[in-house]
């Protein structure tokens, strides 16, 4: 019955615009051949308020939205990003200010009168080159601007970098350490069975010591380097705060490595929000869960990192072949995991 | 003014062909007439009568999921009672949005920006504006309409299957659209997609190539290439890029077909699903997207050139002068179209390709910037001192250029790689790639069908509803989609079925629902134009033979709309068609293409 009524409503508006429009072609059908353009110029000033309106609305938006947007970036990398940002924004925000000022103000200016000709200007060469010469100056500027950081965004990983393995699947990230020795164990793609989704070699020493992680735990001002994979479908590992991404594409390692600069107490003072989490969420469609597959990351000095990491277990220790030894306990791991291959 | 006394031996064919149909109208059916037409306007009229139903179809999805983000914790019983497959407990489920928003941007990519906006004005104008008696092939442009409709028999029907439509996106990724265990809309959805965009490339194709091919060999006498109106060198050049880039999205398509079917790896690799490994090895799903955005990329171009052709035309008409820089923009059309090839990869800067190639990429695309600043400047200065005449037509010409700047602009972000790797996927894209070939060319569709309805049908469209159709439009896209932006640079993904779920997304509820509610009004805004369409075709006023005293060649042929397009001979082109107020000293400020030059004009050095 809702339905009905609401259907009855819509249309009974269209008949009544479409008989009050009736009014305009009765009224220019009145006219004669020579009266007719005399209405030619009233749609101006309309036209221009509408314009000038949305021009000031949308000024006016970017100081209400300003304060919404993300709080200052929590990298060293994302500082890099953010000022490119700024900078494309200045510039493009006054061409954008200038050009939709004469669209309509010439309309207006310039709307048709009777009495008014228009000026023949078919060409002008200066003013053509001035136009493709300004614009490419600046543009040469952003682009050299941009590429020189993306070169250094994408510069290998310093050595000191803390590994960190992160694998999308649907709809989860898991999110795996390197342990003291500092690698990752290698992973086959034909060891995976459901007790290894990841398919990690347990025959290369190297794993043993690697630590499953429910969070990601960062040290500030120390570079983080992640390899980043998916199990089934394409992921994106987006960290917003950090402002960067990376891809998470099954059989394509991608990487991404970042100096995270704000802990997160840090920022939950600078945003005023005692419940301030650094996040990661999938940013790559990726099936029905996609708009929540998230992890919390966590950023700490370095000590809270320490205390943090070592009490991480082995999950090769813990879960695979279990035994009373901690992950950072480092003497024990190495030499059991000496032992091993020499068993092996 | 005809005063054709030389024809050209092609000409006189069709002068035969035509002509003997054109003298017995009488025995042409309504089938013939109206349906299984040969006839260039016809077609036309048909592409746009389908892209209309599209778009309302496309449209309406669009609000179905807009309630969905403005209202993620309300329930919609009544929503529930019509859609009762895509609802549970009065909310939109995820697979239907997610088929929803795949759907949506199908629809308005191919079938409505693409197939409609080209199609219609490409059979419209072009016989009618290089004077031809029709297109070179008119089999081929009848057949290209009936491909595009089984294309759409097909997508539509998709929504009707049990594990609904494909659901991975208008990008369709794999390996998410190849594994139907990911995703109950890669099962037969995807089947379905798939098979209906092969179609309709073949549709895209048959169509294209008519278009290329009457461009170049069935001009009338005197219309050389530099006398064409720039609509026919935008369709021309859409045309060229259509047909150079819609075979790779079939060969990427057919790939994706054979992973899923038979077993093939050109996509998969290392796939793992519940702890289980498949037997995939060795593909790559970034190959995928470089054919896919191979076409993808030139697609948008597809979309936005017709409507920068129609936009060059109608201000120059509108404003009384001529377009400013005529070869420039010709040479900014050439250049968009040469560096849409090699910009593709701007959509992959954070897919795992290499990053070096990112640095290339970075560099065309804002290369690009450049040819599409050149038309706007020019556009704007044709306005200036001009004798503006605001029409529903001129009104919706300049909405396209403030879009076109709006949506333009964010491009220079987007294309940055470095800005990417903030922006990609996030809101912002939404709100750039709307503004820019969403809206923009939806705003060059309009002012086409407000300046061509006219030759269409015979009458005017009311300017009282045009005026109405233009506030709500341009107020609520600007309303609609300007906010994307903030919410975009706040961190907010695309394709989100709610946001609410991540705590840093979440503070837009408001703004949300402000966006949904100005999509239902701009959608029932657009029932306003279709009632004008609908209204003006039968009761608008008669149209007279040249209503916006234009110079172009469609404006001399007769009104009724003959087949063949002009009695006796074909009209001779002496000059370019945007000769306004050339003449300051004359009552008429316009000058068509079939009045020859006088001995003054033959010594000026401009155009003509």
């Amino acid at each position: 019955m809702a339905i009905i009524l609401g259907l009855l409503t819509l249309v009974l508006l269209y008949i009544v615009i479409v008989q009050i429009s009736k009014a305009s072609d009765l009224i220019k059908s009145l006219r004669s051949g020579d009266e007719q353009g005399e209405s030619f110029g009233n749609g101006a000033l309309f036209t221009s308020a509408i314009g000038f309106a949305v021009l000031i609305y949308s000024l006016v938006t970017c100081y209400v939205y300003a304060p919404t947007l993300l709080p200052k970036p929590a990298s060293e990398q994302g500082v890099w990003i953010n000022d490119l940002i700024n900078v494309t924004l200045l510039l493009t925000g006054v061409v954008f200010v200038i050009t939709q000022f004469l669209l309509f103000w010439f309309v207006y200016k310039y709307h048709y009168r009777k009495d008014r000709k228009a000026y023949f200007f078919a060409d002008n060469n200066k003013l053509e080159v001035a136009w493709t010469v300004v614009p490419a100056i600046v543009l040469t500027f952003l682009i050299g601007f941009g590429i020189q950081k993306w070169f250094k965004i994408f510069s290998p990983a310093p050595k000191e970098a803390i590994l960190i393995e992160v694998t999308g699947k649907q709809y989860a990230w898991v999110v795996r350490y390197a342990g003291v020795d500092r690698s990752l164990g290698k992973r086959d793609f034909s060891l995976v069975n459901p007790d290894n989704e990841l398919g990690i070699n347990w025959n290369d020493a190297t794993s043993h010591d690697d630590i499953m992680a429910e969070e990601i735990v960062l040290p500030v001002n120390k570079p983080v380097s992640f390899n980043i994979g998916a199990l089934d479908v394409i992921h994106n590992f987006w960290l917003p705060h950090f402002r960067l991404m990376m891809s998470a594409v099954p059989g394509v390692p991608t990487h991404l490595w970042f100096r995270p600069t704000v802990t997160t107490e840090e920022m939950k003072r600078e945003t005023k929000n005692p419940n301030f989490e650094y996040v990661v969420a999938c940013n790559k469609l990726c099936g029905s869960g996609h708009y929540n597959m998230k992890k919390t990351v966590r950023v700490v000095s370095q000590e809270e990192y320490d205390k943090w990491f070592s009490e991480q277990k082995s999950y090769y220790y813990t879960v695979v072949k279990p035994s009373e030894v901690s992950a950072n306990d480092s003497a024990k791991v190495v030499a059991m995991a000496d032992k091993d291959k020499i068993a092996k | 003014m005809q005063t054709t006394t030389v024809t050209e031996p092609h000409v006189d064919e069709h002068v035969h062909i035509h002509g003997h149909e054109g003298g017995h109208h009488h025995t042409e059916t309504f089938i013939s007439k109206y349906i299984f037409s040969l006839d260039h306007k016809t077609i036309g009229k048909q592409f746009l009568t389908l892209g209309m139903l599209w778009a309302i179809i496309g449209g309406g999805m669009s609000v179905l999921f807009r309630v969905q983000l403005g209202w993620p914790d309300e329930t919609f019983p009544i929503l529930e009672r019509i859609f009762s497959s895509w609802f549970t407990d009065g909310k939109l489920n995820p697979e239907a949005y997610y088929s929803l928003i795949t759907m949506h941007g199908t629809i308005m990519v191919f079938f409505v920006l693409t197939a409609s906006l080209s199609g219609t004005f490409a059979n419209v104008l072009i016989p009618l504006q290089i004077g031809a008696r029709d297109m070179a092939s008119p089999l081929m442009n009848a057949l290209s309409f009936w491909f595009f409709c089984l294309a759409g028999i097909v997508m539509f029907a998709s929504l009707f299957l049990p594990t609904g439509a494909a659901s991975a996106g208008w990008t369709i990724y794999p390996p998410l659209s190849a594994l139907p265990q990911t995703s109950p809309g890669s099962g037969n959805g995807m089947t379905f997609w798939l098979i209906a965009m092969v179609l309709f490339v073949v549709s895209t194709l048959l169509g294209g190539l008519n278009y290329i091919s009457t461009v170049l060999n069935m001009r009338t006498k005197g219309m050389t290439m530099f006398r064409l109106p720039l609509t026919v060198w935008a369709l021309f050049f859409t045309a060229i890029i259509g047909v150079l880039s819609f075979p790779v999205l079939v060969s990427c398509v057919v790939l994706l077909i054979f992973d899923r079917g038979l077993g093939t790896s050109f996509y998969l690799s290392n796939i793992v699903i519940g702890g289980k490994a498949l037997p995939y090895a060795g593909g790559s799903p970034i190959l995928f997207q470089h054919l896919f955005w191979f076409l993808g990329h030139p697609e948008v171009y597809i979309i936005i050139l017709p409507a920068m052709g129609m936009v060059s035309e109608i201000l120059a008409v509108h404003s009384r002068k001529p377009i400013f820089g005529y070869k420039a923009m010709i040479f900014s059309i050439l250049g968009i179209t040469v560096l849409g090839f090699i910009v593709w990869a701007h959509h992959m800067y954070l897919s795992g390709m290499n990053p070096f190639l990112g640095s290339v990429f970075t560099l065309f695309t804002l290369l690009i910037a450049i040819p599409s600043a050149v038309k706007v400047f020019n556009w704007l200065t044709t306005l200036w001192r001009g004798n503006i005449r605001i029409t529903p037509p001129s009104m919706f010409a300049i909405g396209f250029v403030s879009m076109f700047i709006s949506g333009g602009l964010t491009g220079i972000w987007l294309g940055n790689s470095t800005i990417d790797i903030q922006l990609h996927d996030t809101y912002f894209v939404v709100a750039h790639f709307h503004i820019v070939m969403g809206i923009a060319a939806f705003f060059g569709m309009f002012a086409g069908i407000y300046h061509w309805f006219p030759r269409m049908f015979g009458r005017m469209m009311n300017d009282t509803m045009a005026y109405i159709h233009f506030a709500i439009t341009f107020i609520g896209s600007y309303l609609i989609f300007w906010p994307m932006h903030f919410i975009g640079l706040a961190g907010v993904p695309r394709r989100y079925y709610s946001f609410n779920e991540i705590e840093a997304f979440a503070q837009y509820g408001d703004l949300n629902k402000l966006i949904s509610v100005v999509t239902v009004i701009v959608f029932l805004g657009q029932f306003v134009f279709l009632v004008n369409f609908v209204w003006s075709m039968y009761r608008g006023r008669k149209a007279t033979q040249n209503p916006w005293q234009a110079n172009t060649l469609e404006w001399t042929s007769p009104i009724e709309g003959i087949h063949g397009n002009w009695e006796g001979d074909l009209p001779t082109v002496y000059r370019w068609p945007y000769d306004y107020s050339r003449n300051p000293d004359s009552d008429v400020d316009f000058i068509p293409q079939t009045v020859p030059l006088t001995e003054e004009e033959k010594k000026d050095k401009i155009h003509h």
